[in-house]
């Protein structure tokens, strides 16, 4: 029997014991007999405060906390890109931390404080950040802007923080918001239309705006 | 992604031992590889075992003057902290030449060790890995393998460990703290921690099945200059090519570790006398035995040349 018949879950399924007589004969690491994924999927009770308002739900415990805010509390500014945590997209703020919301799953978040891009500023009364990347033309598409927006928001935290980062040249001192600073931090989210330049700009003035 | 249940770890111990118990059953810490594989059907865990609960977060001094840094320490925390920056420089270097600022917030010292390799085939699911489904072949050998391993590899295998930030505690002579489910506790040494391949490429490391880690511990700081170097196709956000780890003191002598060449971090301990005599003494040794493909055999020498530049930006340092 292959390792490929053991772990289809289908197959084991219809299979049933002649299943779990082979598998003994497994080395222990391919031994993983599957839940049966036709049964109704396992949920979990979560409560999320978002943008400042608690919800609880019942979540397939598959749900990230990407679709957990999109799916399920409709709100959408937070978009889906590659869904790999390489893109960015799916940046959040979590208790005023950036992550990759896409690579979370929502029952790792129960009682935490989740910020989105609506939650960051109103149309009629906006986030610096956001006032900024319009004032600075920091997007094109605007895909990745709720993403880049969140993430820039942290990274002038981090910054003020004094979490170091690969460009420093001594990471014994407190970083600066320089332009190579916040190129490098910034490398976590993508903008395929190339709005990178415009964006630095937002980010620098509203750092300065700060100062 | 396949459906699991899920519970929340209560303690260490009960948290091995809930693994254990459940053929199948995984920990999940930040979750930033393994929720990835899991959305490819690469991992197929029935249940998870959170620990994020576990108080596994702090950084303490140990009684022998090194560090102890909790398991789940997160890669931002354990990068900024004052003490890993003033004392263990090479590990601030290496976590902040990985990844980017949202996967540092999330992923834990523990899990970055037990990142799986990045191997384009092993994602690839069409494709046969022996680290993914044990006895289908290799589709690396032979194919592209230009960001793939020139030693410590073998024939069902040529992977490599993906990370920065155990390049660094290789060099710094870490020890993994662990917990069994019987509720024994484990001191592993980093250096027998990862596994080379060998024919039986899907085992990563030394852990037993249900066994967690509990904590990182470095030994008394040992001074000299800290430096990560790593050449990677991008400026940042993307694995190593070679990545060179080095603690080189006054008189030149040192130690040093590579990353992005092998099965996990590569360093030969009595290749080290050789350092002040330059990277030219000193790679021969490094990499004696290494078996490069065609697409990778420049890796040899940008080892060479890397080592060379860190041996000479810590004789500008000194």
């Amino acid at each position: 029997m292959s390792q490929n018949e053991i772990t289809m879950s289908r197959r084991g399924v219809i299979a049933g014991g002649a299943v779990g007589v082979a598998a003994s004969a497994l080395p222990a690491e391919a031994q993983t007999p599957p839940l049966d994924q036709r049964a109704a999927p396992p949920t979990m009770p979560v409560t999320l405060k978002v943008n400042g308002s608690t919800h609880r739900l019942d979540l397939d415990t598959r749900t990230t906390l990407l679709d957990a805010l999109r799916e399920h509390w409709k709100l959408t500014g937070t978009k889906k890109g590659c869904d790999h945590g390489q893109c960015g997209a799916c940046t959040v703020l979590v208790d005023g931390r950036r992550i990759n919301s896409c690579l979370s799953l929502a029952v790792m978040h129960d009682g935490d404080s989740i910020t989105t891009i609506e939650g960051l500023g109103k149309p009629d009364d906006l986030h610096p950040m956001q006032a900024a990347f319009i004032k600075h033309d920091g997007y094109q598409c605007g895909y990745c802007t709720p993403g880049q927006i969140c993430s820039a928001v942290a990274v002038l935290d981090e910054i003020k923080r004094g979490v170091p980062s690969h460009v420093q040249a001594d990471i014994a001192t407190a970083p600066a918001v320089t332009e190579m600073e916040i190129r490098e931090r910034m490398s976590g989210n993508i903008c395929r239309c190339g709005a990178y330049s415009n964006i630095i700009e937002a980010m620098r003035d509203v750092a300065g705006a700060k100062a | 992604m396949k459906a699991f249940t899920y519970e929340r770890a209560t303690s260490p111990a009960a948290a091995a031992a809930a693994v254990a118990a459940r053929p199948g059953a995984k920990f999940i810490a930040g979750g930033t590889n393994l929720l990835d594989l899991m959305k490819l059907e690469i991992e197929a865990p029935v249940h998870l075992v959170d620990v994020n609960t576990l108080s596994l977060d702090k950084i303490e001094p140990t009684d022998s003057g090194g560090l102890r840094i909790g398991a789940l320490v997160r890669n931002t925390d354990l990068a900024a902290d004052p003490r890993v920056r003033r004392d263990y420089g090479v590990l601030t270097r290496a976590i902040v030449a990985g990844a980017s600022g949202q996967l540092r917030n999330k992923a834990t010292t523990a899990g970055n060790l037990l990142q799986r390799t990045r191997c384009p085939y092993f994602y690839d699911t069409n494709q046969p890995c022996n680290k993914r489904k044990p006895g289908s072949g290799c589709a690396a050998i032979g194919g592209y393998s230009r960001q793939l391993g020139i030693i410590g590899t073998s024939d069902a295998c040529i992977a490599t460990y993906p990370g920065d930030m155990a390049v660094a505690m290789r060099v710094l002579d870490a020890t993994v703290e662990t917990v069994q489910p019987s509720g024994a506790t484990r001191r592993i040494p980093i250096t027998d921690f990862h596994r080379l391949w060998g024919d039986t490429p899907h085992i990563d490391t030394n852990l037993q099945p249900g066994e967690l880690i509990t904590a990182v511990t470095l030994p008394k700081p040992v001074g000299g200059t800290h430096i990560y170097h790593k050449v990677r196709d991008r400026a940042s956000y993307a694995y190593a090519l070679v990545s060179v780890a080095a603690i080189v003191q006054r008189d030149g002598s040192g130690h040093v570790a590579i990353g992005g060449i092998a099965p996990k971090p590569w360093r030969v301990e009595a290749a080290e006398a050789a350092l002040p005599q330059g990277a030219k003494a000193v790679t021969p040794r490094l990499l004696a035995g290494a078996r490069p493909t065609k697409d990778n055999s420049f890796k040899v020498p940008l080892v060479e040349r890397t080592l060379a530049a860190v041996l000479a930006q810590a004789k500008d340092a000194a």
